[in-house]
């Protein structure tokens, strides 16, 4: 299996830039994934790796060996789409043996890598059977299967889950990470949907407006967002972000936010008179009536083991806290609520980046 | 407003049973939601009540009368729907105006201003009312929708997936803002859904239909927490309950007639063990699932795979043998019902 290098990486179409200067490495062996809304550039990425679009400038790198401007069947990658367009006058074993007889390979080796492939999905007892008979997912299966059969050097996967409806999209969600710890086939999925990017991918990078505005494993991404794109992306309920005020000098740990001192992780940088945005997880606010931070519950949402509680702060800024549902909270409460000072994050409002703080020191060591 | 009651009502279409039996009393200002997959008889439900459809047995009444036998205008319902239609070519002003205008209510022109503006200033759309229906973006459009409704005033608002057409961020937001109206006007709401936190977050009680049969009826909290069978077990939760095969766990205690142990993924505590042995409790970490707050655990035990929820701090990894330990296990019979 390939590392992908990408390097420089640009793409206009006439005046609009899709993707912007863009560099990055997926490692051999990791499931990599793009992610961001529609229009980011992620699809866009993912068809220059794959060759499907030329890249304005920059390089492409197939384990070190330039492979920008080759066509896309000398690239030996394999795609899969969100919609799997299977031969309905084939079986499945013709279907998934299809790449290989098109590539004019023996016979009997046709027939052990589609037993094989076949095996490694777990649809072995449907090789004789017509395709168009077979269920929502198995046809995912076959689909996938033709892409693994040709044993190629990496997969591209554009957002393949995307027409399943919730429940089986998590089912197909637990099969594909399954079948990445067998294969541990370098694969670059790209989606829109955060819970899939997290649940899935070893890296993901973030893309907005072009730009790849943070890489990493989920749970830095989650933990440690560079900028208010990625903390309100990732994370559902969003990230809460709620205007604060200094004074913030390099070391400082204190900020004002609604006319209440907080506690937030010390701040690594000279950050000056910025106006600065404080981001809170809806899971690190705490109902606590000694808490000088006040506010009015104005809506409560049982979710079964937990509680979305919606609170109006004095300013009219709204904030959501998830708590364990057995805690009281109704509509119309005067609460006051506890931040969990060490895993805040802050902004600068102009640039939506954030600030570094020991949030992040601590992390690097 | 208005209480609603369905008693012994029956609804076949040709050969298919699509409501049985069904008894429901909604008291004045309850927020109903009813909740189950396609083909379960939630439309059929809202339908009877708004006289659409005419039960085969049984009777429906609103306020206290029986009203099987009237017709749709005369039962006092407003209906929202999932697809929102408003007129294009008017104002959002006179699209929510629209139902005060029919000639039978004669209301007064300061009256129906008033009315819209009220209702308009519940929704948050009063800086749109001069705006064209079609330069609304989605969210806007289905506020305007659920506004013409409101409008009204009637007995009993009947509501079929009105936040479905929406992405995931705007529904969130609406879901709050009508159960806040619905508060606020004290209305009687019969809501259907195949959405669990829909069904959740905005219901006074719950009713969960299983092909044509209401199966329980309950607050969103006894629904959770006290399913009278499987089926009602797996429809709230995400991820879903845990089912485990009694057999898979022999050193279990449980109640005599025990085929199904149900484990919420909160109540399942996961212990590392140096190895997986042959004992039931035990099982092996197949996947880690980050979710940011917290951690899906996926554990195989026997062939079975169940599901945890577990902190990001947890030093687990794929692979290792893991001691369960169950909290407050749900136990079902054979057929699926609960057994105490």
């Amino acid at each position: 299996m390939a590392e992908i290098r990408v390097e420089n990486l640009h793409k206009a179409f006439g005046d609009f830039v899709a993707v912007r200067d863009s560099s990055f490495t997926v490692a051999a062996g990791t499931f990599f994934c793009l992610l961001g809304p529609s229009g980011c550039g992620k699809t866009t990425t993912m068809r220059m790796i794959a060759g499907l679009e030329l890249p304005t400038s920059g390089r492409i790198r197939l384990d070190g060996e330039d492979v920008t401007y080759r066509r896309a069947g000398e690239r030996d990658i394999a795609f899969v789409f969100q919609m799997f367009a299977l031969y309905p006058h084939m079986n499945v074993r013709a279907n998934i043996g299809f790449p290989l007889k098109s590539q004019g390979l023996p016979r009997d080796e046709i027939r052990r890598r589609v037993d094989e492939t076949a095996r490694i999905l777990r649809i072995a007892h449907l090789l004789d059977r017509s395709v168009s008979g077979l269920s929502g997912g198995d046809r995912q299966r076959v689909a996938l299967g033709r892409a693994i059969v040709r044993e190629p050097r990496a997969f591209m996967m554009d957002e393949p889950l995307g027409a399943l409806d919730s429940e089986f999209r998590a089912l197909m969600c637990g099969e594909l990470r399954a079948l990445h710890d067998r294969l541990r086939a370098t694969t670059v999925y790209v989606t829109h949907d955060q819970l899939e990017a997290m649940a899935l991918g070893d890296t993901i990078a973030v893309m907005n407006a072009g730009v790849v505005e943070q890489l990493g494993p989920p749970q830095e991404i989650y933990d440690r967002p560079a900028s208010m794109f990625v903390a309100d992306f990732i994370g559902s309920p969003a990230m809460n972000f709620v205007p604060c005020a200094g004074p913030l000098a390099r070391g400082s740990a204190v900020v004002q936010v609604e006319g209440a001192a907080v506690v937030v992780p010390a701040v690594a940088e000279d950050v000056g008179d910025a106006e600065l945005v404080l981001g809170v997880r809806p899971e690190h606010v705490r109902l606590d009536d000694a808490a000088t931070l006040r506010a009015r519950v104005f809506g409560v949402e049982y979710m079964g083991t937990t509680q979305i509680v919606t609170l109006t702060l004095p300013s009219g800024n709204r904030l959501r806290a998830r708590i364990a549902s057995d805690q009281a909270a109704r509509a119309g409460d005067q609460v006051g609520l506890a931040l969990r000072g060490e895993r805040l994050s802050l902004f600068r409002r102009g640039d939506g980046r954030a600030i570094r703080t020991a949030l992040h020191e601590a992390h690097h060591g | 407003m208005a209480e609603f009651r369905f008693a012994g009502v029956t609804k076949r279409f040709g050969s298919t049973l699509a409501l049985a039996d069904l008894d429901l009393a909604a008291a004045d200002g309850e927020f109903i939601v009813l909740l189950g997959p396609t083909g379960a008889g939630k439309t059929t439900t809202l339908r009877l009540l708004a006289g659409l459809e005419r039960a085969d047995a049984g009777t429906i009444g609103i306020g206290g009368r029986d009203i099987g036998r009237e017709p749709p205008a005369a039962r006092d319902v407003a209906f929202v729907f999932q697809q929102f239609s408003l007129y294009p070519h008017l104002t959002v002003f006179e699209n929510l105006a629209f139902p005060l205008r029919s000639p039978a209510l004669r209301t007064p022109a300061d009256a129906i201003r008033d009315r819209v503006r009220e209702i308009a200033r519940l929704l948050q759309i009063e800086d749109k009312l001069d705006n064209r229906a079609t330069q609304l973006s989605g969210g806007q459009m289905q506020r305007v929708a659920i506004g013409r409704a409101l409008v009204r005033r009637p007995a009993i608002y009947l509501m079929d997936e009105p936040l479905s057409s929406l992405d995931a961020k705007l529904r969130a937001e609406l879901r709050l803002e009508l159960k806040r109206i619905q508060q606020e006007l004290g209305a009687t709401i019969l809501y259907v859904t195949h959405d669990q936190t829909e069904a959740m977050t905005l219901a006074n009680r719950i009713g969960v239909l299983d092909r044509g049969r209401l199966v329980q009826l309950g607050t969103p909290r006894q629904i959770y927490e006290d399913p009278v069978n499987t089926y009602v077990a797996t429809r709230l939760g995400s991820p879903g309950i845990n089912l485990i095969p009694r057999a898979l766990l022999p050193s279990l205690a449980t109640p005599r007639d025990t085929a199904t142990i149900g484990v919420r993924t909160e109540h399942v505590r996961v212990r590392r063990v140096p190895d997986a042995g042959a004992d039931g409790a035990r099982g092996r970490v197949t996947w880690i699932e980050h979710l940011g707050d917290q951690n899906h655990l996926h554990v195989k035990v026997g062939d079975h795979d169940l599901v945890t929820l577990v902190d990001p701090g947890a030093a687990l990894a794929v692979g290792d043998a893991v001691q369960l330990e169950f909290v407050e296990p749900l136990y079902f019979g054979a057929a699926g019902a609960r057994l105490q």
